[in-house]
């Protein structure tokens, strides 16, 4: 039986002795591509390591030419916005129309007054709603594959997962680009404080977990005067109240963990220091939704949250109560669990979590200090966590992309056949993410999935993918489709 | 076991040039699983609104609860209201396909069922829920899979349990064997040969990690069985429309291995959407295009079954309620109880099963959220004992004080 490094030798051409390097390459990176071992071998491991941990200090040209190629390439929101999305009236016009249909309009009818909205409108358009979520899939793909900031790549597909935002959440599509490039990939190496609050002042997680629609109860905004300076969303409804949706998830999914202490109490408490947290333009054709603090939403008076008085403010409660859990215990060994789950295997060991959970407090969450205490530790680099993870669906299509040195002209089937394995990207509705554990990703579907995207891949079968099939050799597509392929 | 390779070097080639595997031959004898009983679990993922599912309209504390989403008072047999059920409850009016169901008997309700774990996360809420222990995060199978363990069955086909999803779920999770497959039509070896097959098939064989040895067993066992077998190109019976979606693919899948004699005896289906923190509706609405969908998906398995429904009971679960009152963007929040419904041959349909714990401020769980009067894991009890034939519930309900006094009494005995 070969050993999952002995099999990636055969693959890749390494020599046994640089198995160091590629338990690296399969960890920090999407996977090593044909000639990845020797290039960190020349310049060194450690420096490698340390040039990744420094992704502003590495060219990559390469990737973003790819990317170029997409339509929505380089779109700001209200740009995509106005390109790609079915203005308000046109769609009040299709539920009218199909409203008038009478009491069991069959479905092919309903589609068809849709189809006759789009044959209008698409003239003037850029392509369907759809065509966004397509190309933030590609996106996410070519960066996987291409990028030569891996490490940061990776970590940004994390916090993502982390912090998930669902695309098919009324407008989130057109939000998430941004969310990625501004809110997530900036700090995935910098301060979890900063990362936190980045993302709880997005557009994409405030709409997403409802609180941009959260008030203090018995809120009614139809006594606003118009033209006010800090207005609410004209598309708000006029009366409002709290919502939980925001609060829960704060700290049960980003910060603290479900055991990390907190109570139902603290859940409305800290919903209500977010109240006025909302977004403007959210709903307006065209606009560039922001984030904006709206006085009369705020729900007044002192908070307790977890032992702690948030004294009564305004905007500054909330960014109170961000600090408050990004250096909260809890949090740092909750983010730490994580990352080393991510990392180094599906039960990371309980004292390298201790370490790492410790360096997160003395430095007030600097993401890059806690990965170097990861890639320092002997865990890391024990002989038992080599091949010790299960690939998620993605990152064996990706790894597989890249150790076969694909060129993507188009990576829309890629993204469908990750759909095909469970794993839809930026498509995970529930607020949780992925899992990171093997049980979630082996099943027979998903593995029969697997065994496919190898075959056709290395048999150049994969539609819009260039291989060399004779430059691979005949049994590619075994090796793709091997256990010891599916592991990293 | 006997290899193929090793079965090929003893001259099976010729059975082979026939198409037909050496394993699949065996399993040319009766197909259905030894007590011919299907229990199929349909997982509402995101907290249904069960107080707008099913309707408690005669409860003072309702209405007033719910100022812009409550659904008003049955009217006769108006579609805009709840549909009565028995002078207190009423159906959601979108869930109207089921109301045949629920006269002839053969749709059961359980109302304020739930898990008596005090936890408002949908992570945590569904794991408990799925993994039958709730509380205890450290169990490591799931309900479901226990109740085939509980019965180790040699005959069994390798569609014994069956999930129509792309994962396994939780609940489906652990030692007895269970296959996932989103699509019959997907599930398969696309362009490779049968030769490639069967190298990827001793690859995963000899494979180190037990889940990718286990996983490709089912894999190749299950191909192997389709090989001779074509569910997927069975048509649902007449009158019987699924809904187009998810959930619609799922129970006729359901319904095509059952129809073909698959051998299964669980299946799992899940819908997920039901969080609707805003805007959640009454009549019209977010829930409503949910139930709808709900509604039609499992009247179109009822008909499509047809006769075989006496062998077969569907199950809804959910991981909780939400609350009672409203929240402050016409939605719900997090709550506690939800409700759930059997439907099936064996069912004591036509009723509302459970204690009803009342609207009354006084009567709520931590003062929000309808009380659990039900815990769940008594309906799983039932459902393992009274339809699957599981003798020893202990396996199935690990720490679970279980009594068939506390069987909500949904099935017959």
């Amino acid at each position: 039986m070969l050993s999952a490094a002995s099999l990636l030798s055969l693959l890749l051409a390494v020599p046994a002795d640089d198995a160091g390097i590629l338990h690296a390459l399969n960890r920090l990176t999407w996977g090593p591509r044909p000639g990845d071992v020797a290039r960190v071998r020349a310049v060194g491991l450690d420096r490698w390591v340390e040039e990744q941990l420094h992704p502003d200090r590495i060219e990559d040209l390469a990737v973003e030419a790819r990317l170029a190629s997409l339509g929505t390439a380089g779109l700001s929101t209200a740009e995509l916005r106005r390109s790609y999305e079915v203005p308000k009236d046109a769609k009040r016009e299709m539920k009218q129309k199909q409203a008038a249909m009478g009491d069991s309009p069959s479905e092919e009818q309903l589609r068809a007054v849709k189809r006759e909205m789009y044959l209008k409108l698409l003239p003037r358009m850029a392509g369907r709603p759809q065509e966004v979520i397509d190309e933030l899939q590609e996106a996410k793909l070519l960066r996987a594959v291409y990028s030569e900031r891996q490490l940061a790549d990776v970590l940004t597909d994390f916090w993502m997962n982390h912090f998930n935002v669902y695309a098919a959440k009324g407008p989130d599509r057109y939000l998430l680009a941004e969310y990625e490039s501004q809110a997530i990939r900036p700090h995935a190496l910098g301060r979890f404080e900063d990362l936190l609050l980045a993302t709880a002042q997005s557009p994409a997680m405030l709409f997403y977990l409802d609180n941009w629609i959260s008030a203090a109860p018995g809120t009614d905004l139809s006594v606003l005067r118009r033209g006010m300076k800090k207005r609410p969303d004209p598309e708000l409804p006029r009366s409002l109240g709290l919502n939980e949706n925001y609060a829960r998830e704060i700290m049960e999914l980003h910060t603290l963990g479900v055991d990390g202490g907190y109570t139902q109490k603290d859940v409305s408490e800290v919903a209500r220091s977010f109240t006025g947290w909302t977004v403007r333009g959210l709903r307006t054709d065209g606009a560039t939704p922001e984030f904006v603090f709206v006085p009369f939403m705020h729900a007044r008076g002192d908070k307790q949250v977890l032992g702690r008085t948030v004294a009564s403010g305004g905007k500054d409660e909330g960014e109170r109560v961000i600090r408050l859990l990004a250096t909260h215990p809890s949090t740092a060994r909750f983010i730490s669990t994580k990352i080393a789950r991510r990392f180094v295997s599906d039960q990371p060991p309980p004292a390298l979590v201790d370490r790492m959970a410790a360096t997160f407090r003395e430095t007030r969450g600097e993401i890059r200090e806690v990965m170097r205490t990861l890639l320092r530790s002997p865990e890391f680099v024990a002989a038992d966590a080599r091949g010790a993870k299960t690939k998620t669906p993605l990152e064996f299509a990706v790894s597989a992309l890249r150790a076969t040195g694909a060129d993507l002209l188009s990576a829309r089937e890629v993204a469908e056949r990750l759909d095909h394995m469970g794993m839809p990207l930026y498509m995970t509705q529930p607020p949780t993410g992925y899992k990171d554990t093997a049980e979630a990703w082996v099943s027979s579907a998903g593995l029969l999935a697997r065994l496919n995207f190898a075959a056709d891949l290395a048999a150049g079968r994969l539609m819009g993918t260039l291989v060399d099939p004779a430059s691979l050799g005949p049994e590619a597509g075994l090796k793709l489709g091997s256990p010891e392929f599916q592991r990293r | 076991m006997t290899t193929r390779r090793a079965f090929l070097g003893r001259g099976g080639l010729a059975l082979v040039s026939f198409g037909l595997a050496p394993r699949s031959l065996a399993r040319l004898a009766p197909l259905a699983n030894s007590r011919g009983k299907t229990l199929v679990v349909l997982f509402q993922r995101g907290a249904c609104d069960g107080l707008n599912t099913v309707i408690p309209y005669a409860d003072r504390g309702y209405r007033a609860a719910r100022p812009s989403i409550a659904i008003p008072v049955p009217r006769g047999n108006a579609r805009d209201a709840a549909l009565d059920l028995d002078g207190f409850f009423g159906l959601h009016p979108a869930l109207l396909p089921l109301l045949p169901l629920w006269k002839d008997g053969s749709l059961g309700i359980v109302h304020a069922i739930g898990s008596p774990d005090p936890t408002r996360s949908h992570f945590d809420a569904q794991d408990f829920m799925e993994s039958g222990t709730p509380g205890i995060k450290s169990t490591q199978d799931g309900w479901l899979n226990r109740c085939l363990q509980a019965r180790p069955d040699p005959e069994a086909t390798p569609f014994r349990a069956v999930s129509l999803t792309p994962t396994l779920p939780r609940a489906l999770a652990g030692r007895a064997p269970a296959v996932a497959l989103a699509s019959l039509r997907d599930f398969g070896l696309g362009a490779s040969s049968l030769a490639v097959s069967r190298r990827f098939e001793d690859m995963y064989a000899a494979a180190e990690a037990p889940g990718l040895r286990g996983s490709g067993r089912e894999a190749f066992d299950a191909l192997d069985m389709l090989r001779t077998a074509d569910p997927a190109g069975l048509r649902p019976a007449t009158g019987a429309v699924y809904p187009r979606g998810p959930l619609g693919e799922s129970l006729q899948q359901i319904a095509q291995l059952i129809k073909a004699q698959m051998g299964v005896e669980v299946a799992f289906a899940e819908i997920g959407g039901w969080d609707h923190h805003a805007a959640e509706g009454a009549v019209d609405g977010q829930l409503a295009i949910r139930l709808r969908d709900l509604g039609s998906a499992l009247a179109a398995f009822h008909r499509d079954l047809g006769s075989r429904m006496q062998d077969v009971v569907v199950a809804t679960m959910t991981e909780f309620g939400r609350t009672v009152r409203e929240n402050g963007n016409r939605g719900t929040d997090h709550g506690h109880a939800s409700v759930a419904f059997v439907l099936g041959g064996a069912v004591r349909g036509g009723r509302v099963h459970g204690r009803w714990p009342g609207l009354a401020a006084g009567e709520l769980y931590e003062g929000r959220d309808l009380a659990v009067t039900t815990d769940f894991r008594d309906l799983v009890a039932e459902l393992a004992s009274r339809h699957l034939g599981v003798a020893d519930l202990s396996l199935v309900l690990p720490r679970f004080d279980w009594s068939p006094e506390r069987f909500p009494g949904v099935l017959r005995a």
